[in-house]
């Protein structure tokens, strides 16, 4: 669509194609499509209006009036001069921008004073200043001194809108953008314009009452959103600012640098921004693809892990005395190697990667673990895991492309249907997408969970509510209570999305897959963390070789093995134990040394079992970036770079490669590639990962020279077919993680905890009834193993379930030993062990 | 080449030891310089002795050498350095690289960054020549408190503003009478 720049000449003889009209804008003609707005056509043609409200992901507002031009419909001239962000294009129109028309030069800059006269001028302490649309166009079409000699109006700043957002009213220009931000493409509760003309500003229902309620929204509910850091960018004055970086530097300190973001599996763009070897900021990366233009909360500020003052910077080695030593790295390596090939040649080493690494980082421990360590004991998914996901996702995820399923696909599709997922929570932007799509194409978004959620309602969703772990038999008998949901997926473009709490469901992905054969849908994995898909497709697990192979595959391996380099027959040819069997083997002494890398005992299933596991098996070689539950029972812990100071890729949910750059040059931080072709040299191997880009480079020979077999049917597990267990006064207890909780990427961020959405209890009327809840006052479960207490609220959970977040900030399988599905009993009062100051708790329960 | 001409090559030496010598006593005798001279940095502070810095940089961003070093911070309730929500946490300027051309201190919204007349700026070691905020802040005047404290002149920043002037000539007619006491 660049007929923009065609020669007038041309253009008047062109015939304008169907649905574009034909208009002149500062005398040059355009043909442009029907709907368009005046400003992004002279936009097209390089001519540049000012402009402070209108953005072209937002619906157009006209609030800021910067943008007047003169207008005139065949000939005749519209009485003033026109919003170009509102007005259409239209046949015969002739349009005068500030460049060849006094009237709109002169409109626009009367706008521009009027912009000005309550403006504070504080530039000097802003942090925008520098990169301020008001300042740029103050300074190129303002005047240079004021006629305003009143008094400027001012108010008390900065408002408080969470701890991370700070509002200065005074240095907004009502644009709006914040607020339509908030309601169009977030859907939260968040500010919105208030009072009359001088006095007009954005705040919050209760702002009268200013300091205490101003986090507070319309129905009393805290102020709480997960992408309120994009109002912050799209502010075009510096009213919204972040505690954070408020005051931290100034764009001209900054130098900016493209990246991707290491938290879920959206792999938005990023860029960020550092001063002196320092992050700064995050900002969001535009991508129409991936992200559009926004990030969520976590990934903007979400970075301090990096420079937290226990970072491991040294290699450590366990002493004499049982504590952990600095040492040189030939040494540690040295150690490691010679433990690891003992190990080895005794009973076997098991490789733990964690769900955070880049495919490149994935692809060298897969490598080490086949090459130097020879087994197949190698697994990627730190949380709970069953044997059936594993299946699933060699037959239905590994492999697949942004052509299967992406991000447009999702806005295409007649229905989407989300399976033990929670968009907001587990992949923000895909929640974002769901919303656009549900909002602007009119796409049905069901889902299959407990109760309807803050995704639910914001994506204008259907929920089909079931038990917790009733969710296959919910899939199985859909065509029953959902007929019309079936005949909406047998449509073209229909997708069912999966998450990762699936694999706490045994039948769930059979179930998943037999509803996508019977209607044809499309099926996507959407796992939570950043490396989890690459880590898949890179063969970090037991079951798969790089490229999507079954380790089982003759062919395969010696194709393998000839690229590698290795004699005939060398990789192990059964299929290696998953993270669970690994960490039994390791506990029942099956195994001598354990390779781990970013993995958190608390988010697996028995983190009991697992701290056990490492405090027994012989070895341990840790790579980490911070103290951890694996380094305290470390033997040698190896320190490696976070994702700033390396480079490589994450493959984000769709199988689209998020390639990205150091970020920091120089830190001396190593990428866990390059230490693991190191150890293996140690160990008398070559595994060529020396860098991502050698790393990446054989993991390309390596996908090619395997085949990808045919997609094979996934069998339910066994457990699926069990009769369902007595409940015996017990609840069934449903939970996933919330974005912000005390994950190990959040540390040292207080301003971002702030905004984490409060840990509590949800039960329905009745159950809470039934067990003397009381809407507000704290609520405990408990299981044989301890207890957990959170504030109860009512929702419309079935009967005799409630949900809890897994980690805010307790685990929940750490304090309780089960986890989604799982039975608890349930009362009201808070846990027997932890003090209460607040008021009346109720009974403490029976079983304390 | 005549006779006389080894001999004439010292007619502009003996002519001017009759003259008015040009040489400064230099470290011997101090000679100032012209009132206006660029000299070292100073930071200002209000009367009351909370900085005049806000940490804007607008200083280091004028500097055409990139002397100047400034990282801003917050001030809170309990720990107040200037008037205002900001401070300048960080304050360096490099005498290494300054050229002594006093754009950053037109720059300066607040007058906070002023130069002095003094010139003494040579060292042997470099890391010296880096000046930190403890180096260029003015000293305490009598009536002046080392921050941090609470704003003592007013109730929020634009008391320090608005009436700076007058608070100025108060506190050195404060000053003057104190000393006057003291006498
Ligand atoms: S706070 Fe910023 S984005 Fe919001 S209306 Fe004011 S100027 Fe616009
Ligand atoms: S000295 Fe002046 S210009 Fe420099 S940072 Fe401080 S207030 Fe800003
Ligand atoms: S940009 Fe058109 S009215 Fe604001």
């Amino acid at each position: 669509m660049t007929l923009a720049h065609q020669k007038p000449s041309e253009t008047a003889q062109t015939e304008v194609p169907e649905g574009h009209v034909r208009l002149t804008i500062d005398g040059q003609e355009v043909i442009a499509p029907k709907g368009e707005l005046v400003i992004r056509t002279a936009e097209r043609m390089g001519i540049v209006i000012p402009r402070f409200c209108d953005h072209p992901l937002l619906d157009p507002a006209g609030a800021c009036r910067q943008c007047l031009v003169e207008v005139s419909m065949g000939g005749r001239p519209m009485p003033k001069p026109q919003a170009s962000c509102t007005i259409t294009v239209a046949d015969g129109m002739e349009v005068k921008t500030q460049l060849t028309s006094p009237v709109a030069d002169k409109a626009q800059k009367g706008v521009m004073e009027l912009l000005l006269i309550n403006h504070p001028l504080d530039c000097p302490i802003c942090d925008k200043g520098g990169e301020c649309p008001l300042q740029n166009q103050a300074m190129a079409h303002g005047r240079t001194d004021s006629r305003f000699v009143d008094r400027k109006r001012t108010f008390p700043k900065p408002l408080k809108i969470s701890t991370q957002i700070l509002l200065d009213r005074e240095r907004c220009v009502l644009c709006q953008r914040c607020t339509r931000f908030s309601q169009q493409i977030a859907g939260d509760p968040f500010i919105d314009l208030l009072e009359r003309g001088a006095q007009q500003q954005i705040g919050t229902s209760e702002t009268a009452e200013l300091e205490k309620s101003a986090s507070h929204t319309p129905d009393g509910t805290p102020f709480q959103s997960y992408f309120s850091g994009n109002t912050i960018q799209i502010c075009p004055v510096g009213a919204l600012t972040s505690a954070q970086y408020r005051f931290r530097s100034r764009p001209f300190d900054l130098v900016s640098s493209p990246s991707v973001c290491e938290h879920c599996s959206s792999g938005c763009a990023e860029r960020t921004d550092f001063r002196r070897g320092r992050i700064m900021r995050k900002l969001a990366g535009d991508d129409p693809d991936v992200n559009e233009e926004w990030i969520c909360d976590k990934g903007r500020f979400a970075f301090r892990y990096t420079t937290a003052r226990d970072r491991i910077r040294k290699p450590l080695v366990r002493g004499e005395d049982g504590e952990l030593h600095e040492a040189s790295w030939p040494e540690a390596m040295r150690l490691a190697a010679e433990a690891l090939l003992k190990a080895r040649d005794g009973k076997g080493i098991g490789v733990l990667t964690g769900g955070r690494l880049t495919l490149e980082d994935a692809y060298a421990y897969q490598k080490f673990a086949r090459v130097a360590a020879r087994t197949n004991d190698i697994d990627f998914r730190a949380r709970a895991h069953s044997a059936e996901e594993l299946q699933f996702l060699a037959a239905q995820v590994a492999g697949t492309t942004p052509e299967h399923v992406s991000f447009a696909s999702l806005e295409k599709a007649p229905i989407v249907l989300c399976v033990a997922f929670e968009p907001e929570d587990e992949a923000p932007i895909v929640f974002l997408r769901l919303r656009k799509a549900a909002r602007k194409m009119g796409t049905r978004v069901a889902f299959v969970g407990q109760w309807t959620t803050s995704s639910v309602r914001k994506t204008s969703g259907e929920l089909l509510a079931c038990e917790p772990g009733g969710e296959a038999a919910a899939l199985d008998g859909i065509a029953e209570h959902a007929k019309d949901i079936v005949e909406a997926l047998s449509a073209e473009g229909a997708v069912i999305l999966v998450g990762e709490r699936a694999a706490t469901m045994p039948g769930l992905f059979a179930a998943v897959q037999r509803l996508a054969e019977r209607t044809g849908a499309r099926v996507a994995w959407i796992p939570r963390r950043a490396g989890e898909r690459g880590a898949l497709d890179a063969g970090a697990v037991p079951t798969l070789l790089p490229g999507g192979a079954p380790v089982t595959d003759a062919g395969a391996r010696a194709a393998l093995e000839k690229l590698w380099r290795l004699p005939e027959g060398s990789l192990p040819a059964e299929p290696g134990r998953d993270t669970a069997g690994i960490l039994a083997a390791a506990a029942a002494g099956e195994l001598d040394a354990l390779v781990v890398g970013g993995v958190d005992p608390d988010d697996l299933p028995d983190p009991r079992a697992a701290r056990e596991a490492l405090d027994k098996v012989g070895f341990v070689l840790s790579l980490e970036m911070r103290p951890s539950a694996v380094t305290e029972r470390a033997d040698v812990v190896l320190p490696i770079a976070p994702t700033a100071e390396k480079a490589g890729t994450f493959r984000n949910w769709e199988g689209r490669d998020r390639p990205f750059e150091v970020t920091l040059q120089n830190t001396g931080a190593v990428p866990d590639c390059r230490v693991l072709d190191t150890l293996a040299v140690e160990m008398d191997v070559d595994l060529f990962t020396q860098t991502p880009k050698a790393a990446r480079a054989d993991f390309v020979r390596a996908a090619n020279s395997v085949t990808r077999p045919a997609a094979t049917p996934v069998e339910a597990a066994p457990e699926a077919e069990q009769a369902k267990a007595e409940t015996n006064g017990h609840v069934k207890l449903s939970t996933w993680r919330q974005l912000i909780d005390n994950g190990s990427l959040q540390v040292e961020e207080p301003h971002l905890a702030g905004t984490a959405r409060p840990a509590v209890l949800r039960l329905n009327e009745a159950t809470a009834q039934r067990h003397g809840i009381v809407p507000g006052e704290p609520a405990t479960i408990r299981t044989e193993r301890g207890e957990l207490s959170f504030p109860a609220e009512i929702a419309d959970l079935p009967d005799d379930v409630v949900w809890v977040p897994s980690r805010s900030p307790v685990g929940v399988y750490e304090a309780l030993g089960v986890g989604h599905g799982g039975l608890v009993q349930l009362s009201a009062g808070t846990a027997a062990g932890a003090e209460s100051a607040e008021g009346p708790a109720g009974e403490t329960g029976g079983a304390a | 080449m005549g006779m006389l001409d080894p001999i004439k090559g010292f007619g502009v030496t003996f002519s001017t030891m009759f003259k008015k010598v040009v040489t400064e006593e230099y470290p011997e005798v101090f000679y100032p310089t012209a009132p206006r001279y660029h000299g070292r940095h100073q930071l200002n502070r209000h009367p009351d002795g909370l900085e005049k810095c806000v940490g804007c940089e607008l200083c280091a961003w004028a500097c055409p050498a990139d002397a100047i070093f400034v990282e801003g911070a917050d001030n809170t309730e309990e720990e107040r350095y200037s008037p205002g929500e900001r401070y300048g946490k960080n304050y360096q300027i490099n005498y290494l690289r300054c050229i002594g051309c006093g754009l950053c201190i037109e720059a300066c919204p607040t007058r906070s960054l002023t130069m002095l007349n003094f010139y003494e700026l040579a060292d042997d070691d470099r890391q010296k020549l880096i000046y930190t905020k403890e180096d260029l802040l003015a000293p305490l005047l009598p009536g002046m408190e080392a921050p941090p404290h609470p704003m003592r002149l007013g109730d929020d920043e634009q008391d320090y503003y608005v009436r700076g002037p007058e608070l100025a000539r108060q506190a050195g007619q404060d000053r003057q009478s104190s000393e006057v006491s003291a006498q």
